[in-house]
């Protein structure tokens, strides 16, 4: 190597450093990407070999140790309807009002720190918020109504936060185009925000529900059955649900050697869910990013 | 599409009803949080006509459900969550920062958009999921290594608190380090610093509020997190004394009991004391996270 390039470039120490810098980011990020591959091979394996077509289209048999999970996914289904009832509408309302109306100032600054604070309750302490609002004051029971107005609840702040990245993603010239016109605000948001943003809403509510459809501890004590010997006939009723399911499996079933695939299978039935719907919104959210990028 | 009118009257009054609407929507957020807060605490306060406030806070016994004596302090869940939350941090903290800085300097842009849809489909295991794996993959594991009984302890509640600590710490802590203005950067290239250096000495210092904020909010999760500590650390209740050994957290024991305990005694009550206590401290931790991001946003624009 020729003396004045060498000169002009950082020491061989100094290279050195880099390079050890580096590697050792390049460890960590290797690490994590070990431990969360060997976590989705360790229940892909164990897990696909408990499922198959009886496994998701019957009830459970045998004191739970035979047969398969198929009212635990109709809970999971029907609860999240509710939950989707609940968090999408009113979470689009104030996303609309917080980038559509609100003027910067205290009550915009205490709405979008309470916003940011919900998300951040322990989803236990939304369980017991269910437990005395839903079962108990409104007397609507443990019941399929009650589990999902609590995940409903829990999930708002992810739709409102959604929803309002939606509607940011929106340029201006597009309200100014009906503003020009003599729109109102109203007809504004309506012709020419809404239709544009509503692949984004719908994005971001089904990451919002995904989460919502892997929570356990707000159904624990608002709904969720350990074991039901028919499907459930109306909101009122308890329901069984596959997080729920998954736990009562792997920990509080007697015989748990027997247990254990159904476990297995339970586990892998709930991740490939939260998956699908995780990389349909992920897939959905990078084609509108190129979209709006142009 | 619709056609605009002209703006008479009732279109004022439309407008305004329908401004008014949205309004309200956009205010239930703060309706529900004061809500929660305000019933956790009607529901929590009759619990102190039969448990002294001293004993709750200075106890380690809690034992509801003694025949002889019933015993609420809340010292051993507390001292049980912190520590399973701190053990997480300490695993978490330095791996979640270096990918976060792998991801801001080293990583091409083709690998950054691999990567993170991985790690946020990491955030989106259910924890339940997490704490199956705690209790079949990772326990078994920790009884080898250690030549235990069984793996059921505050070290398995630490690993799988820290691998769900970790797409919060790295996300954030990777936006805090994008901030940073390239001006630094170059400043410090143009002094011979290389890029680690440039990273260690630079960035990561002009970038560390927000850095000790993804800290904050990690710890959050991991202060609130219930289904996977319930499942991997075995539910003792005893005063922890090392990571090797059996412990209960706050959330773990509200699992446990709210579902056998009679409504309206005064072990009803205790369990939503509980609860609101862990509601303020997540409140806390998130509040002060809070505060350093918003002064890091008015610093930066």
């Amino acid at each position: 190597m020729k003396t004045s390039i060498k000169k002009s470039r950082p020491s061989h120490k100094s290279q050195l450093t880099e390079a050890i810098g580096f590697l050792f980011l390049r460890l960590s990020v290797s690490l994590v990407l070990i431990i969360i591959l060997y976590f989705f091979y360790d229940l892909g394996r164990k897990g696909y070999q408990a499922i198959n077509w009886p496994f998701l289209t019957q009830a459970p048999r045998h004191g739970m140790t035979e047969g398969g999970i198929f009212p635990a996914i109709v809970g999971t289904f029907l609860i999240t309807m509710i939950t989707a009832l609940l968090a999408i509408p009113l979470g689009l309302g104030a996303a609309i009002y917080l980038n559509e109306y609100a003027r910067p100032g205290r009550l915009t600054r205490l709405i979008r720190l309470s916003i940011r604070n919900l998300a951040g309750v322990p989803s236990i302490v939304y369980g017991l918020f269910g437990v005395i609002l839903f079962v108990n004051f409104f007397k609507f029971g443990t019941s399929i109504l009650s589990a999902g107005l609590t995940l409903g609840l829990l999930t708002l702040p992810w739709t409102i936060t959604a929803s309002e990245e939606a509607l940011k993603a929106i340029p201006d010239s597009y309200r100014e185009g009906a503003l020009a016109l003599g729109a109102t605000r109203w007809q504004m948001i309506r012709t020419n925000v809404l239709p544009y943003a509503i692949p984004g809403i719908l994005t971001g509510a089904i990451l919002g529900l995904s989460r919502a459809a892997g929570e356990t501890a707000p159904i624990m004590f608002t709904g969720a059955a350990f074991y039901l010997p028919y499907l459930p006939h109306s909101l009122r009723d308890q329901f069984m649900a596959l997080p729920y399911h998954l736990y009562i499996m792997a920990t509080q079933h007697q015989a748990i050697d027997k247990a254990r695939p159904i476990a297995y299978g339970t586990a892998l039935v709930l991740i490939a869910l939260v998956v699908i719907l995780n990389l349909t919104a992920i897939i959905i959210r990078g084609k509108l990013r190129r979209k709006w990028r142009h | 599409m619709a056609s605009i009118k002209k703006k008479g009257p009732l279109q004022n009054l439309k407008e305004n009803i329908i401004q008014h609407i949205f309004q309200l929507s956009g205010f239930l957020a703060v309706i529900i949080l004061l809500s929660i807060l305000a019933l956790l605490l009607s529901t929590a306060v009759p619990a102190f006509k039969e448990i002294n406030l001293k004993e709750f806070f200075t106890s380690t016994r809690w034992d509801p459900t003694s025949p002889e004596k019933p015993e609420y302090g809340v010292l051993s869940l507390l001292v049980s969550t912190l520590f399973v939350t701190a053990g997480a941090l300490i695993l978490a903290f330095p791996v979640g920062l270096a990918v976060a800085a792998y991801l801001s300097e080293v990583a091409s842009p083709k690998i950054r958009e691999i990567l993170k849809p991985v790690i946020e489909l990491l955030a989106a295991i259910p924890s339940v999921v997490i704490g199956f794996i705690g209790l079949n993959l990772v326990g078994p594991a920790i009884a080898r290594i250690f030549k235990l009984s069984n793996g059921l302890n505050a070290l398995n509640g630490s690993l799988l608190l820290a691998i769900m600590a970790l797409p919060t710490i790295i996300s954030l802590s990777e936006d805090a380090l994008s901030a940073v203005p390239f001006s630094y950067v170059e400043a410090s290239l143009s002094l011979g610093a290389n890029r680690f250096e440039t990273l260690i000495w630079v960035k990561i210092p002009a970038a560390i509020s927000g850095i000790v904020a993804s800290f904050m909010l990690g710890m959050g999760r991991a202060i609130g997190e219930t289904m996977t500590v319930l499942m991997a650390t075995g539910n003792a209740r005893a005063f922890p004394h090392g990571f090797l050994q059996s412990v209960r957290t706050i959330t773990a024991d509200i699992a446990i009991e709210l579902g056998e305990v009679p409504y309206y005694t005064t072990h009803y009550y205790a369990l939503f004391a509980l609860g609101l206590m862990l509601f303020i401290m997540t409140f806390l931790v998130n509040l002060v996270a809070d505060i350093i991001l918003e002064k890091q946003k008015r610093m930066l624009s």
